[in-house]
């Protein structure tokens, strides 16, 4: 074990060498308030968001990881916070999957180029609570009870629906999830990733359950519609990207709502629909991580992540912020984009972490003999 | 004492390459060793034991075959190829391109690749759909391009190019005397290529199969890019042990994973290095 760690470090060591110049510097040197902000829980704790905000700007940086610009906005989200605060922001890995940053928070601990934040997919967020420091933002109150940890370990942050986007110059409209398995869809319906790895397609599978008489609890039916899809020669194996979809490659796409919306920017004709007889709802979940290296600034992140500025920026991803009721409330959000999300009628399906081990095991056995 | 050192001044040369091999490849298999072999921070067999899974066996079988068969495809290709190019002369125009050419489709590879193809004959493809408006004939079916044939087929596009530069230098090496000595000895042809040509080129064309193997065995990028769906190969499966959202805690399978493909390399070059050993026994 001990052989293992020190030569995870040793590899981690070398390979971030390039990267930062300054990478052995302890991280609570380059700040005097670090340990204070390192165990604070609100801004109160710092003596207001005026002390939060000096003690950030003297860490003078922020480390995220995971963040795709072009996935609910982040792109323009980390623009208007280093604009904002004039603190630099430092997006390492941003395709890497939720699991990867765990990874990395493990491997750069101590390092002060290790994340500072996390964005999580829903298990391995509730599977590594233990990495995380409890922090509850000035919006706190706004935020509903069930999207958010009573402690303020991990807070929901935005969340979306599974949707079926397609590009309506090539292919008739879609309604219903049963429509794919039409002669007119051969060879253009593809899945956001794999289900027994990415949340998204996992997700994707449980739609196609709903809709074909499963439930949260009983996945098997979507994995036999996707066989049916399949064997119709409708489903392409092809992960899709902004380019196989502009290039008409894929042009059918099931995945979540705002990834689908933000592809609508570049291909007008590429519309969103959420099935109506299968509403699956999910949402990502933020945390702190505990030994942040810029502990100040990863929770003015956070503060910024859910003021209404922070909040209307998702919105404007098309990814629907978790504040958005008592917002639309007070009147405080993106009223124009806030109409323009997917129409969704029907009680939305969340599967819960045990549905979704369940669902992972049978995914695990059946999902490949399914779909080759 | 002054002599001994003078004549260990040659070998600091080697130091960085040493180090280099320490870090980049001792310290990865030990870590990979170590690692197969825990769970939980504790000595464990769970993982070796998860090897006999029926999906990772499958992974195996096909990892094989795909590595396997574009070895033999590429190296009987690329060695034919090779054999018409050494015809002509070092400076003809057509040599020199074709092996510029090679030089740049070996190193090909990865996402930019595997999207030519499916752009070309994928579902959706230009050409898919050129046969299908005109001739009405499904060139697809039902989407083999995204299967072990497909990956067959796109890995031969590097593996053809990468024989041809790296068996060319062997057959360069053929000296037109030992033809001509063979002719006075009054051999035809098909002797002179079965009883001269053959043996001696055997050991570089082995070894060069070898090294497709182990590129087609190892290759990551092209795969993950064209196949998405059911990681059917074993360098998709430790990709999957490594970052999936679904199942977790499965890391230390992929070490385990990454143990059984450094043993199946090593296997088949002991192979060839007993196979090296017998045909060239008549050379001492």
């Amino acid at each position: 074990m001990k052989l293992r760690s020190v030569t995870v470090v040793a590899v981690a060591a070398l390979s971030l060498g390039a990267v930062s110049a300054c990478g052995t510097a302890p991280p609570s040197s380059n700040n005097g308030g670090g340990t204070k902000a390192a165990t604070a829980t609100s801004a109160k704790d710092l003596g207001g968001m005026s002390a939060l905000v000096s003690a950030a700007k003297k860490e003078g940086q922020l480390n995220v990881i995971a963040l795709p610009p072009t996935w609910a906005n982040y792109g323009n989200i980390i623009k208007a916070f280093q604009k904002k605060y004039g603190i630099k922001v430092n997006s390492a890995q941003p395709d890497a999957a939720s699991q990867d940053e765990i990874n990395a928070a493990k491997q750069l601990k101590g390092r002060d180029t290790a994340p500072d934040v996390f964005d999580l997919g829903q298990s391995v967020a509730l599977a590594n609570t233990s990495l995380y420091a409890p922090y509850k933002v000035q919006e706190w109150d706004s935020i509903p009870s069930q999207f958010k940890d009573a402690n303020g370990t991990w807070v929901n942050d935005y969340g979306g629906y599974m949707s079926i986007g397609y590009d309506s110059a090539k292919v008739p409209a879609i309604s219903h999830l049963s429509d794919l398995l039409k002669p007119a869809y051969k060879g253009k319906v593809a899945l956001n990733g794999d289900p027994t790895q990415a949340g998204a397609a996992f997700s994707g599978v449980v739609m196609a359950s709903l809709a074909n008489g499963g439930s949260a609890d009983d996945i098997a039916p979507g994995v036999t519609f996707f066989s049916k899809l399949k064997k119709a020669g409708n489903f392409v194996p092809v992960d899709p990207t902004p380019a196989t979809i502009e290039s008409g490659q894929t042009p059918v796409v099931i995945d979540w709502d705002y990834t689908n919306a933000a592809e609508t920017a570049q291909l007008p004709s590429w519309k969103v629909v959420v099935p109506s007889e299968a509403v699956v709802a999910g949402y990502y979940f933020q945390a702190i991580n505990k030994d942040a290296p810029h502990p100040a600034a990863a929770r003015l992140w956070e503060e910024f992540l859910y003021s209404d500025q922070g909040q209307n920026l998702w919105l404007a991803g098309g990814a629907r912020p978790v504040r958005a009721d008592a917002m639309a409330k007070a009147g405080t959000i993106d009223k124009s984009k806030y109409d323009a999300l997917p129409k969704v009628t029907g009680q939305p399906v969340v599967p819960t972490n045990a549905q979704t081990e369940k669902a992972a095991k049978y995914l695990s056995d059946n999902w490949s003999k399914a779909v080759s | 004492m002054r002599a001994r050192l003078g004549r260990l001044t040659p070998a600091l040369g080697l130091v960085p390459f040493l180090l280099y091999l320490l870090v980049f490849l001792l310290v990865p298999t030990l870590v990979v060793l170590v690692g197969s072999f825990q769970e939980g921070g504790r000595f464990s067999l769970t993982n070796i034991r998860a090897l006999s899974d029926p999906s990772i066996l499958h992974a195996l079988q096909e990892s094989v075959v795909l590595s396997g068969s574009t070895a033999l495809l590429g190296g009987v290709l690329g060695a034919l190829l090779a054999w018409l190019v050494v015809g002509l002369s070092p400076t003809n125009v057509v040599r020199r391109f074709v092996v510029s050419l090679c030089g740049a489709f070996a190193q090909t590879g990865g996402v930019s690749l595997a999207f030519a193809w499916i752009a070309t004959i994928g579902l959706s493809g230009v050409v898919t759909q050129w046969f299908d408006d005109h001739l009405h004939v499904q060139l697809m079916g039902s989407g083999w391009l995204y299967a072990l044939p497909g990956l067959i087929l796109v890995y031969c596009y590097f593996q053809i190019p990468l024989m041809v530069i790296v068996f060319l230098p062997a057959l360069e090496g053929l000296r037109p005397q030992w033809r001509e000595a063979a002719v006075n000895l009054g051999a035809s042809k098909w002797q002179y290529f079965t009883q001269v040509v053959v043996p001696l080129l055997r050991p570089a064309f082995l070894g060069s199969v070898l090294l497709l193997f182990a590129n087609a065995f190892a290759a990551y990028a092209t795969a993950a890019a064209l196949v998405s769906q059911g990681s059917p190969i074993l360098p998709l499966k430790i990709r999957e042990g490594l970052t999936s959202e679904i199942v977790l805690g499965r890391q230390h399978l992929a070490y385990a994973i990454a143990l059984e493909m450094v043993v199946v390399v090593a296997i088949i070059m002991v192979l060839y290095a007993l196979l090296l050993r017998r045909s060239a026994r008549w050379m001492r």
